[in-house]
């Protein structure tokens, strides 16, 4: 095959020992800023985007792809260990992995988080080699309404899932979907909930949503009871993931990199939105003690949306090498560098420069490789900052988070924001509210309103359009069964009686 | 938590080796020495970065010994920097890249600063701005497009960037040229050319608007068709004709400029006006218009201000047209 002749020689590109330094600084960079919570890869890039001026393209398109992958795995540490993520990706992680890790459990689900980000990013890239084309025609037919149906679908998927109490689910996810009315209007620029705050015009930055209601509800959530309350000692526990583990892990990340691979080349997709689709398939398809164990720390939980996200990112270089389509943030900081270098990605791409193409693919499989070399011998140190008396701790996060929230725009009216979330984090946590939704709220809810209503002004007002195409039929008929099956779960358990609960829906 | 530092100061460290940190010791001595700043009013990767990360570079080609510092102030289409500006009145080691689009984000959000309070420097360069369709669109020319639109403006969807912005603009100014009420325009804002381009190549919009260099490769790979561009010349290389042929009189740069606080004395604008007309003449800035298929559009003094006063009114003239302020 033509393109694995190529993709040899790319690897010959590749292996250069320059190189490889250049990919290990990459993986390095990328995952301490995955590490920091507020600064991203994004912005990780952009303020790289310099050396393009001096250093060869290969080389740093090499480091750029290693930036990329290792922020998603990044993010995913101090979600586990701390319940505080350091990327939105990585959110969900925090929802088992961090319950996994305060029942001693923390270096299997940094393990199975390593390894399945590794797994997923591998499948992921080798995609990316021989699916391109499929997968760009596949996005590009995805219209406004599709993503509406997409909205709704993962609305109704996480809603059902997330949260014990619906009331508290909704009341949760409510006040996301107000954080995310803040700002100027997309469609008629008309400023929204700004109260007269230029800073608010742009809206709040997810990330400052995520650390805020996270990080800083959780240490004041913590530094509030340690006077009630000796704290309970986390136990460190076994080193490695067991059997068990990996039995349990498989069938997640390989449904993690389905999900995650096709959502990163949808324009707006992101990242988030596999990660919660994971999340919910998971939860829906556990039985047995993996289904009791979902909200103690299921290791599915955090497999799934694990290697959900690093899929995303291979899936966000195929639009962006094949038509110029940047498809997330990282991804349009990505095509700048190219036209730094005066090339442009796009059909051509592959055909004149087929050197740097391939020799960035080739780079993705190495960087990833070396992510897993690097990560997962420390995932029993990691596990050890558990030990770290409290306060430090909490200390600690709490300047982090400042720091990095500060560091996305410099301005003082973040921290403020980030502040007050934080203190609504507190009390979400103490009036027993699930975060989780708000985030959630926050990221689907503007981009719910936006396509509808790009949707309808395409038709030109008439609502039939939300049902003319196949796949939002299709999208919306899955989020009428997410909506249905726990009724009608509920009306057979009702009608049965039936001590056989636990596996009546099998 | 010891491990975490050492990431945050490897990470600070890399970046300031990069001649890139966020914020550092501003303003000090005026008069020509001493740290030059350049704020960029957005986001690090967009266009007023990538000008002043370019006009940085040009500016140590041109005088090794100046030091030059890029900071990046986001938010509000640049109004949020424009304030900041507004408060650094006297300072003259300081330029701000700004452009066309702030001047329609000055109207949009009823900002309380205006360029009024700034000293014009420079424009550096223009870029067009080109309107597409979709390969098999029933729209052939601007004349199709100019029937459709008085037919039914419902029915036309304009796929481009942020509302109020220059995509936003030019479609207005056509709709105007074409007797067709620019408040009628179905414009369908995206967040950048790259979900404008999905969305075209996809055949969900009639035709987008956005900076030549956004669409002009796939003009020529035949994925779209140019009905028109804003220049007032054909460009080479490109099949397209202007929009003054097609019949509409529209005609916009999506020009990008520097300015510097208000009330600094005329030593410090000389001298300011002088350094820029040396990193204009640098070859690090030269190369960077050649590859980024910018027009180099270089003007000074009194000249500048003038534009920049005209542009201002046109901008205000066309955002109220089409109902854009509140």
């Amino acid at each position: 095959m033509d393109s694995l002749q190529l993709l040899i020689d790319g690897f010959g590109a590749a292996l250069t020992p320059v190189n490889l330094l250049y990919a290990l600084v990459g993986v390095t960079l990328g995952t301490l800023v995955g590490v920091l919570p507020g600064i991203g890869p994004a912005m990780t890039v952009a303020l790289l985007l310099p050396i393009t001026f001096t250093v060869p393209p290969a080389s740093a398109f090499i480091m750029f792809a290693g930036i990329y992958y290792g922020g998603m795995y990044g993010g995913s540490t101090t979600s586990i260990l701390l319940n505080t993520p350091g990327e939105s990706s990585s959110m969900i992680t925090a929802l088992e992995g961090n319950k996994m890790a305060r029942r001693g459990r923390a270096a299997q689900a940094l393990a199975t988080a390593a390894i399945g980000s590794f797994v997923a990013g591998t499948i992921a890239t080798a995609l990316l080699v021989v699916a391109a084309p499929a997968v760009v025609a596949f996005a590009i037919s995805f219209g406004p309404e599709d993503y509406f149906a997409l909205a709704i679908l993962a609305f109704t998927a996480v809603s059902a899932v997330l949260s014990r109490s619906l009331v508290r689910g909704l009341a949760s996810l409510g006040l996301g979907l107000v954080i995310g009315l803040i700002g100027i209007d997309q469609q008629t620029g008309q400023a929204r909930l700004t109260m007269g705050v230029p800073q608010l015009l742009d809206g709040i930055d997810v990330v400052i949503v995520a650390v805020g209601l996270f990080a800083l509800g959780e240490a004041l959530y913590v530094a509030s009871r340690l006077r009630h309350s000796t704290p309970e000692v986390v136990p460190v526990g076994r080193a490695w993931m067991g059997r068990a583990d990996w039995a349990r892990s498989w069938k997640p990340w390989l449904r993690g990199t389905a999900l995650g691979f096709p959502f990163g080349a949808l324009p707006g997709g992101g990242a988030e939105i596999p990660t919660f689709l994971s999340y919910a398939a998971e939860k829906k398809l556990a039985r047995g003690t993996a289904r009791e164990e979902y909200g103690k720390g299921a290791i599915e939980g955090v497999a799934g949306p694990e290697a959900a996200n690093n899929a995303s990112a291979a899936g966000t270089l195929v639009p962006l090498l094949t038509l110029g389509l940047p498809t997330s943030a990282t991804a349009a900081i990505l095509l700048a560098a190219f036209q730094q270098y005066g090339l442009q990605p796009g059909p051509q791409l592959f055909d004149h420069n087929p050197a740097l193409v391939w020799g960035m693919i080739a780079s993705l499989f190495i960087g990833n490789t070396m992510l897993l070399v690097l990560n997962l011998p420390l995932a029993p140190l990691w596990a050890r900052v558990l030990r770290i008396p409290r306060p430090y701790l909490y200390a600690g996060i709490v300047v982090f988070a400042a720091l990095g929230v500060y560091a996305l725009n410099g301005t003082v009216v973040d921290l403020v924001v980030l502040y007050v979330l934080g203190l609504l984090g507190f009390a979400m946590r103490r009036f027993g509210l699930p975060v989780a939704p708000a985030v959630i709220g926050m990221i689907l809810g503007p981009m719910a309103e936006i396509q509808l209503r790009r949707a309808l002004a395409i038709g030109a007002g008439d609502v039939s359009v939300l049902v003319k195409s196949p796949v939002a039929v299709v999208l919306l008929l899955l989020a009428l069964g997410a909506l249905l099956t726990p009724l009608v779960r509920k009306l057979a358990v009702r009608r049965e009686l039936a001590p056989t609960v636990i596996h009546e829906e099998d | 938590m010891r491990m975490r530092i050492l990431a945050a100061l490897a990470a600070i460290s890399l970046a300031a080796l990069t001649g890139c940190g966020e914020n550092a010791g501003g303003g000090g001595a005026s008069g020509g020495t001493g740290t030059l700043r350049i704020m960029a009013p957005a986001s690090p990767g967009g266009g007023w970065d990538q000008t002043s990360r370019v006009a940085e570079q040009a500016l140590k080609a041109a005088d090794p010994k100046r030091r030059v510092e890029v900071y990046n102030v986001p938010g509000a289409g640049g109004t949020i920097g424009l304030s900041q500006l507004a408060g650094e009145k006297g300072n003259g080691n300081l330029l701000m890249t700004m452009g066309l689009v702030m001047l329609g984000a000055i109207e949009q959000n009823k900002s309380k600063v205006t360029l009024a309070e700034t000293t014009p420097i420079a424009k550096l360069t223009e870029e067009y701005e080109i309107v597409v369709v979709p390969a098999d669109s029933p729209l052939k020319q601007l004349s199709d497009l100019v029937a459709a639109w008085k037919a039914d403006p419902a029915k036309v969807s304009v796929a481009g960037g942020s509302a109020g912005g220059t995509d936003h603009i030019v479609a207005g100014l056509m709709a105007k040229a074409a007797g067709v009420d620019p408040k009628k325009v179905n414009y369908i804002a995206h967040s950048g050319g790259g979900e404008a381009l999905n969305a075209l190549l996809g055949g969900k919009v009639t035709i987008g608007i956005s900076g030549v260099g956004e669409f002009a490769e796939h003009v020529r790979s035949g994925k779209l068709r140019a009905l028109g561009i804003t220049s007032a010349q054909p460009i080479s290389g490109l099949d397209a004709p202007t929009l003054k042929e097609g019949g509409l009189d529209v005609e916009l740069a999506n020009w990008r400029g520097m300015v510097a606080p208000g009330g600094i004395s005329e030593g410090d604008k000389k001298a300011l006006t002088d350094l820029v007309t040396k990193m204009h003449d640098a070859q690090p800035w030269k190369d960077a218009v050649a590859k980024n298929g910018w027009i180099d559009s270089f003007q000074t003094g009194q000249q500048f201000a003038d534009y920049l006063n005209a542009e201002q009114a046109r901008v205000k003239g066309i955002i109220a047209e089409m109902g854009l302020v509140s």
